[in-house]
């Protein structure tokens, strides 16, 4: 056997098959996305024992059914890239719902070996266990191992060769699904044999289980309607005899299997009834303590992302205008080189506003790191689900739409966690609802131009509870058309809390901020350049001189495509009491929502104007009303956020007509919202 | 054969322990529901069960959560 040693590594969430990976593999690790799905795919080497293993980390799963994306991409992943071997991660405090994964693994074919992890948690219980008489028992190497600790690696490294190397002499123990069953099984597997000429005997045997359990994808790989027949009425005839459905019947064959060789290998030593784990939940998911402490927890995130990221935001802000101003410096003062534009309004502009994120965006990934993988993310979940639940949502809706206050993008990310796809797309759909950090500028800079001290505070909390309000009545809508259906039940399990590993949090923590950086950044970069272009060009060849800068700069800006592109939506934003200047400036705004500010800066010939500029905000009261001042607000708050949201939803949504989808409803809903206001308020007369 | 000692899982009281004896749901939760443990002949133990919100059972060693709804589908003895 030559060449690197193929390794899947699967097992149950909570099992620590994760830890178990990073310490395999290290920082050598590539996160991707099997192509088709939005299932993470995990990659990376181990070097341990001399050879390089190349190390696979299938989704969690506790089964192998073809119901979830999870299940079917890990075992397609076994049956069609035939790996030379899959470890098992093994939760030994939790041994026989953990082999239940096991024995559909041994049914698979491939060589199996159990890494038999959290030991310490099991013997702490006062758990003992006979891995000698087990591994004789199931017929597969089993190896203990502490994850997180990192134990029994080495050894686990070492039967992985070891199973690989004697692969050929594999022969896993079989289940016996009771005489009925079986009978059903040697028909359908023998009827299969001229379909499938070329599969094994385990093979054919492992379909037929698939068939007699109803699996939508193995049914659909066989063609012989005959075949389907005979399981159908063996089914109904099973159904008869023993009261049971063929998958309860499968299902207890296997747990009857499991429990068998548990009683032979597995002995407790203590009742162990209250855990450390359920005297923190006794508090934590208490009835009256347990929101309180929860809202402290989602603050103290809040606080951690946006307060403690402000200096590294500031350092990152400063070394890109520096870095502006460097190499603007190479041409001479006031000089028109198309170049130097490009590369410090476009190039640099364009990188600087994505990186300018990059702290807040990490340091709120370590944040629910810390809270996924101590376990409390899960009580959060419950905590959360009624609440979520009648807005249409999942009670793990509530982490990514948490998020989404301060920016859509890890916000969309999060959505991940989410197991339907329904569930999944509406709350990515309506996140950028819930108003996020970028916005903010905006309404600092409108708010005091256009309402008295004692108005303010209350303004900016009516349009963050507008965002809220209409996330909740979108998500609503949704829900009741596009994404219709039985809301997932809530079934989740409660893991024990562990504390997490900093390699693990770290490495989780960079898994997602990296993805920020080069996806947002390629496109973000993208389109700025784009936006530099429009905003850019044509130029002006006759301005005049006379004027100042700033003048000549606005009418610059007149003439260029952005100008005129804003000119020419002026009739479709006049009924919002908008103008083109405005207009001028949502253009640039679709980049990134702070740009707005610094646009209609320039087209007020105000110059280098920020949310506190004093002259744009005399500038604006000139020409608007509070009412405008308002819709201007609200616009802003509903329309897409900045076309890096886009993407990424294009990305975990794998499709472009759902990004699409979320721009034009966006867009729409905002024109529609803000009409209505518009108009109502002129109506009344309020604010005009 | 309709036992009548049988009810719905979120009747019962925290603290007690019960065994399974149904499951009423579609295919796809009945098998998300057993790769978890949930059999008929299991045995749960219900560890909280608070109004309105979710149960904690243990199943098989491990805790789960099980959404009220869920609930009413499993019929206990």
């Amino acid at each position: 056997m030559s060449g690197t040693l193929r390794m899947a590594l699967a097992g149950n969430p909570n099992s620590g098959k994760t830890t178990l990976f990073n310490a395999l593999t290290g920082a050598r690790q590539q996160v991707g996305n099997y192509p088709g799905v939005t299932v993470e795919q995990k990659e990376g080497v181990c070097r341990r024992g001399g050879a390089e293993i190349r190390v696979v980390d299938l989704p969690g799963t506790y089964s192998l059914t073809a119901y979830s994306q999870e299940e079917r991409v890990a075992r397609n992943y076994i049956i069609e890239e035939k790996p030379d071997l899959v470890v098992d991660v093994v939760d030994a405090s939790n041994l026989e719902r953990n082999l239940y994964l096991a024995v559909q693994l041994m049914e698979l074919g491939v060589p199996v070996v159990l890494a038999f992890n959290m030991s310490d948690v099991a013997k702490a219980r006062g758990l003992e266990f006979d891995l000698a008489e087990m591994s004789r028992l199931l017929r597969m190497p089993i190896v203990p191992t502490e994850g997180h600790r990192g134990k029994g690696l080495d050894e686990l490294v070492a039967a992985a060769h070891q199973a690989a190397a004697s692969a050929a002499g594999y022969r896993p123990a079989e289940i016996h699904y009771g005489a009925d069953v079986e009978q059903v099984l040697a028909q359908i597997t023998a009827r299969l044999e001229g379909q499938l000429p070329r599969a094994g005997a385990r093979e054919r045997r492992w379909t037929a289980v698939k068939l007699l359990e109803n699996d939508a994808e193995v049914q659909a790989g066989v063609a012989s309607g005959e075949v389907h027949a005979l399981v159908q009425a063996e089914q109904a005839r099973l159904a008869a005899l023993l009261g049971d459905t063929p998958e309860m019947l499968i299902a207890d064959g296997r747990y009857g299997f499991i429990s068998g060789v548990c009683q032979k290998t597995v002995r407790s030593t203590v009742e162990a009834r209250h855990t450390v784990s359920d005297r923190i939940d006794e508090i934590v998911i208490h009835r009256f303590w347990g929101l309180p402490i929860f809202l402290g927890l989602m603050y103290a995130v809040f606080w951690l992302t946006f307060t403690a990221g402000t200096p590294p935001m500031d350092w990152i802000d400063g070394l890109f205008g520096w870095l502006g101003k460097t190499v603007a410096g190479f041409w001479p003062e006031g000089s028109e080189s198309l170049l130097q534009s490009l590369l410090v309004d476009g190039v640099i502009a364009g990188v600087g506003g994505v990186l300018i994120f990059l702290p807040n965006i990490l340091l709120l990934f370590l944040a629910i790191a810390i809270l996924e993988d101590s376990g409390y993310l899960a009580r959060a979940a419950f905590i959360m689900d009624r609440l979520m639940h009648k807005i249409g949502l999942h009670g793990k809706s509530f982490i990514p739409m948490l998020t989404g206050f301060g920016c859509s993008i890890p916000a969309i990310m999060a959505t991940r966690t989410l197991e339907s796809r329904r569930d999944r797309l509406t709350t990515m759909l309506v996140v950028p609802l819930v108003s996020c950090g970028a916005r903010l500028p905006i309404y600092a800079l409108i708010i005091p131009a256009f309402f008295p001290q004692a108005w303010r505070a209350p303004m900016l909390w009516i349009i963050y509870v507008t965002g809220i309000v209409l996330a909740i009545l979108c998500a609503k809508l949704l829900r009741a058309t596009l994404f219709k259906g039985e809301s997932v039940p809530f079934v989740m399990e409660l893991p024990p809390y562990r504390l997490p590993t900093l390699k693990g949090i770290w490495i989780h923590m960079w898994d997602r901020g990296g993805a920020y950086l080069k996806k947002a950044g390629t496109v973000i970069l993208a389109i700025s350049i784009v936006l530099w272009a429009l905003t850019s060009f044509p130029t002006l060849d006759a301005v005049d001189e006379s004027l100042p800068a700033e003048e000549q700069q606005a009418a610059q800006l007149a003439h260029t495509v952005a100008g005129r592109i804003g000119h020419a939506l002026e009739p479709i934003i006049r009924p919002l009491g908008f103008d083109w200047r405005i207009g001028t400036a949502m253009i640039g705004a679709f980049a990134a929502k702070e740009v707005f500010v610094a646009q209609l800066g320039i087209v007020y010939s105000v110059g280098e104007a920020d949310e506190e500029s004093e002259p744009l905000r005399e500038k604006l009261q000139q020409n608007y009303s509070p009412l405008v001042g308002l819709c201007i607000m609200l616009f802003m708050l509903i329309s897409a956020p900045c076309m890096a949201t886009i993407a990424v939803t294009k990305r975990e949504s794998n499709s472009w007509g759902w990004a699409l989808f979320q721009l034009a409803g966006l867009t729409i809903l905002a024109w529609l919202v803000t009409f209505a206001v518009y108009r109502l308020g002129s109506l009344l007369g309020i604010g005009v | 054969m309709h036992d009548r000692m049988q009810r719905p899982l979120s009747t019962v009281l925290a603290g007690a322990t019960v065994v399974l004896r149904r499951i009423r749901a579609g295919r796809e939760l009945e098998a998300r529901l057993s790769a978890l443990g949930f059999v008929p002949g299991e045995t749960l133990h219900i560890h909280r069960n608070t109004r309105p919100g979710p149960l904690v059972v243990g199943v098989k060693g491990s805790r789960v959560m099980l959404g009220r709804g869920m609930a009413d589908k499993l019929a206990v003895e």
